[in-house]
């Protein structure tokens, strides 16, 4: 069927809560509302008030409630309306999702998945436009997940549903309904941690995530650079090997990240590619990042995400040494 | 000490020797709800607060200032000229009560309600600036001791943090935290009053119970009977008003005021409804029936106050068909006045992260500028929207 990536997120749900009726979601405007952007629409139908529900407007007690309820053998998916609004439970993840299994030496477990749409782009308010991908990657026992394509949107998050630790499954907003594929039928499971090599190329690898890959796709085709464009697809735990070798084999590399550029994902993948393929490297690696500003608001946020053009520079600019 | 702090010092288990087990319940306990002027329009005149005739028809202005605003901004969002939009349709009579009591030395930080900052000198074009996202108007609103906070309950703590420092000032001071019924489910709101009970700070907490957090009805929100009722576990003061009614509202966040500045917090919760959608983004029709809209509609808080005006004379004084056309063509200036607005400069998005900007967001700067130079067909890809 072809479905957007917000449409495969639903689809995703209701094959997990269909398959496992221990699988409970739960957030902000999730029930009657069927979520803000329609991600959780008709669940409450299919599957009644005691599995769908509307909570109150705390994402403390969403998250926290979320490790409780997965602690006690259910498997929450969690919605947190915006990522903006995550920071008050990042207490939460810290200090109990992920540490649960650590400090009961596995007696007791969190598997739970908190969805949460990310990113800028969408003309949104102060607080709705965030891209900390990167502060959540530094949470211990914490997975961290971001989808760019409806398949692959559909199968990440049924593998999340399934994964016996905490996910933070961040979904990309701004292409939420402008991608659109087909995706499989019924059953689907994209393993996490594993990368995906969407364009094969022999003179410069480009790492991208979630709404960073359509420009970064954009960017590459629509230059003669013969460029290898991988998706990272899971940021934490990341897929350092799939990207070493790709490295290995074209010397360059340019990471695309819509986060701040400063102790970014991309500044820890500098850094693991320095450890795996130093060797290899012909020219330092470029990073094309947001700014270590906040999120402008609507008016003049086109300045602080990466387009084409910036991304093309990036590749140019690996090329050039 | 204060007697109120050293009251609470006293040891508390210190049983009563009835060896009965006394289980308290919020059903045990009468929440009035102050009104003065009724749905039928009447009222008893004794109960009236006292505010002159020039400030009752004010309050009937400053009303239908906040609906017709409520009004155009709606409209033109509709024809893309704005981002997403909250109207306060419905919510004039809480809104324009509460904030007829503060003073310009008061914090007013709000989470839905736009008319307060006209009321302390903000400009409507300022207020469509911010809505369009340009970072001006919530300069413009700090300037007169104002904030809108669009994170729910985030700015509580602020307010706690404010009054506290108007405590240490010995300021002639309050600190407000507006806030909605959703609100008080938040962790930060948890905090925020609990802190201002504990240090007895000037800090005002006026909730406005518009009935729904988006999608969830406030009976869904808590189990609680009442939100004012919720104070109590704060160990502050809480009043309930009608609030369709500017001025039992106006009567219950004055004498709420008046504590507060004595050292007593106070929570009221005004009881309203927001008759349009949570934000222009949101589909009410989803999740609440027409019917009881329409009820609610029935309600208006303008038609009350209008039935009072007149029973007092004082409709004579006033030329609603004027008022309405002085905002329209505010409005419409703060339009164009908010249309004129110049180009701005990248530099704008690195200038206020830090005082001084740091050696690394200088070089980003500088980067990304001489790239634009570089690269014109970056602009192929940025639109600045200047109008939203």
């Amino acid at each position: 069927m072809q479905a957007t990536i917000v449409q495969a997120v639903n689809d995703a749900l209701h094959g997990e809560m269909e398959r496992d009726d221990r699988v409970v979601v739960f957030g902000e405007d999730v029930a009657e509302s069927g979520g803000v952007f329609r991600a959780t629409d008709d669940l409450l139908e299919e599957f009644g008030s005691d599995r769908v529900v509307d909570t109150p407007l705390s994402e403390i007690a969403i998250v926290g409630g979320a490790t409780g309820m997965a602690m006690y053998g259910y498997r929450p998916v969690a919605e947190i309306q915006f990522s903006g609004f995550l920071p008050p439970a990042f207490d939460q993840l810290v200090t109990n999702a992920s540490r649960i299994r650590w400090r009961t030496r596995g007696e007791l477990t969190a598997p739970m998945v908190v969805r949460t749409p990310y990113g800028a782009g969408v003309r949104a308010l102060e607080h709705h436009s965030e891209s900390l991908e990167g502060a959540y990657a530094h949470i211990p026992g914490l997975k961290v997940v971001v989808p760019s394509t409806p398949a692959d949107t559909k199968g990440l998050l049924t593998a999340s549903i399934r994964d016996p630790d905490p996910v933070l499954f961040m979904e990309p907003k701004r292409i939420y309904r402008s991608v659109r594929e087909e995706i499989p039928e019924g059953d689907h499971e994209v393993p996490l941690g594993e990368a995906a090599v969407r364009r094969e190329g022999a003179d410069v690898t480009v790492v991208g995530w979630g709404a960073m890959m359509p420009p970064t796709l954009e960017a590459v085709d629509d230059s003669d650079v013969d460029a290898e464009v991988i998706d990272l697809r899971t940021i934490s735990p990341m897929d350092t090997e799939t990207v070493a070798e790709s490295v290995k084999k074209t010397g360059r590399c340019v990471v695309v990240h819509e986060g701040p550029r400063t102790l970014g994902v991309g500044s820890e993948l500098v850094a693991r590619i320095n450890d795996e393929a130093l060797m290899y490297l012909e020219a330092p690696i470029e990073r094309v990042a947001g700014f270590d500003t906040q999120v402008p608001l609507l008016s003049m946020e086109d300045f602080y995400l990466p387009h084409p053009p910036r991304i093309r520079d990036g590749i140019e600019r690996a090329l050039s040494d | 000490m204060s007697d109120r702090a050293s009251d609470r010092r006293v040891p508390s288990a210190v049983g009563n020797g009835d060896g009965e087990v006394a289980v308290l319940s919020q059903a045990d306990l009468a929440v009035p709800t102050h009104q003065i002027v009724e749905p039928d329009g009447s009222y008893d005149p004794e109960v009236v607060p006292d505010l002159s005739e020039e400030e009752l028809c004010d309050l009937y202005r400053w009303m239908v200032t906040d609906r017709v605003f409520s009004r155009r901004m709606v409209n033109i969002q509709r024809r893309g000229e704005l981002g997403t939009f909250g109207s306060t349709r419905g919510q004039e009579a809480s809104i324009i009560g509460s904030a007829f009591t503060l003073e310009p030395q008061d914090w007013l930080y709000v989470g839905r309600a736009w008319t307060p900052m006209f009321m302390r000198g903000a400009s409507m074009d300022d207020m469509i600036r911010f809505w369009r996202g340009i970072e001006e108007g919530q300069q413009a609103f700090a300037k007169q001791n104002s904030q809108i906070a669009i994170s729910i309950g985030s700015h509580v703590p602020l307010v706690a943090g404010l009054a506290w420092g108007m405590q240490l000032d010995d300021a002639d001071a309050v600190a407000t935290a507006y806030i909605g019924d959703g609100a008080t489910s938040t962790g930060a709101a948890h905090e925020g009053i609990n802190l201002a009970g504990a240090l007895s700070l000037p800090a005002l907490f006026f909730c406005q119970n518009n009935q729904y957090a988006i999608s969830m009805p406030v009976d869904e929100q808590t189990g609680a009977k009442t939100l004012a009722q919720k104070a109590l576990a704060y160990g502050i003061d809480a009043i309930r008003v009608d609030g369709q009614d500017v001025l039992a509202v106006y009567d219950a966040v004055q004498t709420a005021r008046e504590r507060v500045k004595n050292g007593t917090p106070v929570f009221v919760e005004s009881v309203t409804y927001r008759l349009d959608a949570h934000t222009t983004s949101d589909d009410p029709t989803r999740y609440r029936e027409d019917e009881e809209v329409r009820a609610w509609e029935e309600n208006d808080p303008i038609e009350r106050y209008r039935s009072f005006l007149k029973s007092e004379g004082l409709w004579s004084q006033i030329d609603h068909d004027a008022i309405v056309e002085d905002i329209e063509a505010e409005f419409d200036a703060a339009l164009a006045a908010a249309n004129e607005m110049a180009e701005r400069q990248v530099a704008e998005i690195f200038a206020h992260v830090y005082e001084e900007l740091p050696p690394e967001l200088s070089r980003q700067q500088e980067a990304f500028e001489a790239l634009l130079e570089k690269r014109p067909e970056m602009y192929d890809h940025i639109e600045q929207r200047p109008k939203g």
